[in-house]
């Protein structure tokens, strides 16, 4: 394990409502806390306690009401749609509970794909892939499409998906939580090697307690309120 | 900038992810355009006669109506119009070959004068004499001849509608089009040969015609020839209306003019009803993958890029549709030609069609993908994802 240096995540009295049938629903009040560089931070609560929300707040694809959120000394509540699309591709690596491939895709397009917005030539953008494809130990299934996957395998390419842009930082939104006991803890195990082995910042949110005893940290969210 | 090519394998990709609904919608666009192309010849081959129209012919007939006669003796009078540099003049015979089904169009008319205002209705030098030379001979257009197979030669009978006689011909000529908006499915014959049979059967309607056809020397002198050869014969009792031949040809359109505006006005609605439904086509696509779209946002594409990507989905479909439509529409105008050839003898697709079909098959593409795509770029990422998985 590495020791976690300075934060990188840094967010300040967040507030997050949504108005629903005229009435003002608060999901996250008045939340503070910091991400330091290197953890890896479970986040955990009942349904609808707004972990998802924050994760989507600190990953820049919801905005909130109020509040900062500071990832990489970047202010990203400032950003405009444009800028915060931009600062997500390079910044952000996105791990979903039911991975979210392209279904038109290879396993090796589908990893491609974040790299079309990086501006590199499409040799390199397949060495990128090719290489990560590797460390997710799915160089036998690049040609496949994920329809020809399993759920693990699935989650594995979207594992490389999200860290072949080396981004700062990776959010994963209950990862396992579509995965049988074995894939789900080949697909922990891998994310506990990128945090290890390459220092990935990783930020998820899960329901799983066994999921949760592979972060370093574990913060539960209840009714909007970190705790 | 996305890679072009990948750009492009995705759109082919999910353009055809749902095979029977794009195949659909193909076929929509397919019949649509071929059914407006058909459409679109139908109005032009309705105006063919138009087309075909000198300016330096003037046509004249009874004022009343073209239905009442005019006397052989104007003719005498209307060589005298300066200007005028030939005469020549002819009847509606309606004559019917074996049943009505058999309709064409045949006229009597004065062979010399009539070919030489003609210089459209190609002859060979052989044939021609034959068929001056013949007062039973008849010429009948190439079309025409293939449809009830008739060679030079060949006795035609044609019984008299307009005029209580019948009339047997001779085939000496087969004429062909000096281009193709020349009518080749016309018969004509000697006039003389008519006013013969007719001074037997009914002598109070000899020596009259149904109209004369003027040569004139510029088509600048059209409106003061036309003019003074009505002049001439104002408070006679058959008093005259001189036309150019192309407002002849409009005379007889603009009775069947609401029926062509609503051909051209069906015709748009076909392209507004696959617009309807290329849209549709991507509305429900976009519906259907608004969670993949959610996670192209997620993954830092832009609303430009993700437009760019259902245009270009709708664009394939739409435009595989117009080429199809391209390489289906002549087999289409052949089969409509087989069919009603008879109603409509000049049916020619006009290659400027193809360019319509383009500019339409453009504009339905890009109209069917603009709402999905606002409502893609609109919708919240984190909206879109919990549509997703």
């Amino acid at each position: 394990m590495q020791e976690p240096k300075g934060p990188i995540v840094q967010i300040r009295g967040l507030n997050k409502s949504y108005r629903r049938g005229g009435q003002q629903i608060p999901v996250l009040e008045d939340i503070s806390f910091e991400i330091a560089e290197g953890e890896f931070l479970a986040l955990m609560g009942p349904s609808g306690s707004g972990k998802t929300t924050l994760l989507n707040l600190i990953a820049g694809i919801d905005r909130a009401n109020s509040g900062s959120v500071l990832v990489g000394g970047v202010e990203i509540t400032s950003l405009s749609e444009n800028e915060l699309a931009h600062w997500r591709a390079l910044n952000v690596g996105f791990i979903f509970q039911f991975y979210n491939l392209i279904p038109v895709l290879t396993a090796l397009e589908n990893v491609e794909l974040p790299l079309l917005l990086t501006g590199l030539s499409k040799t390199e953008r397949m060495e990128h892939a090719r290489a990560v494809l590797e460390l997710v130990g799915l160089s036998e299934r690049m040609e496949h499409y994920p329809g020809q996957l399993s759920g693990g395998q699935q989650q594995r390419v979207a594992i490389a998906r999200a860290v072949v842009t080396d981004p700062v930082i990776l959010v994963a939104d209950e990862p396992t939580g579509d995965l049988d006991r074995v894939s789900a803890q080949e697909v922990l195990s891998l994310m506990e090697n990128l945090n290890r082995q390459l220092g990935k910042t990783i930020v998820m949110v899960t329901h799983d307690p066994r999921a949760a005893s592979k972060a370093h940290m574990v913060r539960t969210l209840d009714k909007g309120i970190l705790t | 900038m996305m890679g072009l090519m990948f750009a492009l394998k995705i759109i082919l990709k999910s353009a055809f992810r749902h095979k029977t609904r794009t195949l659909l919608t193909m076929g929509s666009v397919v019949i649509a355009l071929v059914a407006f192309g058909l459409l679109r010849t139908v109005v032009n081959a309705w105006y063919a006669g138009v087309a075909a129209s000198s300016a330096t012919r003037l046509v004249t007939r009874n004022s009343i109506s073209l239905t009442f006669p005019l006397p052989m003796a104007y003719k005498d009078k209307i060589r005298q119009v300066k200007g005028v540099t030939d005469v020549s003049w002819g009847s509606w015979f309606g004559g019917i070959y074996i049943n009505e089904k058999n309709f064409f169009a045949n006229f009597a008319v004065d062979p010399k004068s009539y070919l030489k205002l003609y210089p459209e209705y190609l002859i060979g030098p052989e044939q021609k004499a034959a068929f001056l030379n013949d007062r039973r001979g008849a010429v009948a257009g190439i079309k025409l001849a293939r449809r009830f197979g008739w060679k030079v030669g060949d006795l035609v009978t044609l019984k008299g509608t307009v005029y209580p006689v019948d009339l047997d011909f001779v085939i000496r000529a087969i004429y062909r089009g000096k281009d193709k908006n020349t009518d080749e499915s016309q018969f004509f014959f000697h006039w003389d040969y008519l006013n013969e049979s007719v001074k037997k059967a009914a002598p109070e309607r000899a020596d009259e015609v149904g109209f004369f056809m003027e040569g004139i020397s510029g088509p600048l002198l059209a409106p003061a020839i036309s003019a003074q050869i009505d002049s001439m014969f104002k408070n006679s009792l058959a008093e005259t209306l001189t036309e150019t031949e192309k407002s002849f040809q409009l005379s007889f359109i603009s009775m069947t003019e609401a029926l062509l505006m609503v051909i051209q006005l069906v015709s748009f609605v076909i392209i507004a009803i696959i617009m309807a439904v290329a849209a549709n086509t991507m509305a429900m696509t976009v519906r259907e993958r608004m969670g993949e779209y959610a996670v192209l946002k997620t993954l830092g594409f832009g609303g430009f890029r993700i437009a760019g990507l259902i245009a270009g989905e709708s664009m394939v479909i739409v435009m595989t549709g117009c080429i199809l439509a391209i390489a289906l529409t002549y087999p289409a105008a052949h089969a409509f030609r087989a069919q009603l050839g008879d109603y409509f003898p000049v049916f020619n697709i006009n290659r400027r069609l193809f360019i319509f079909y383009a500019e339409a098959s453009l504009l339905v593409g890009l109209v069917a993908a603009v709402f999905p795509a606002w409502k893609v770029i609109k919708t919240p990422i984190a909206e879109g994802l919990r549509r997703a998985g």
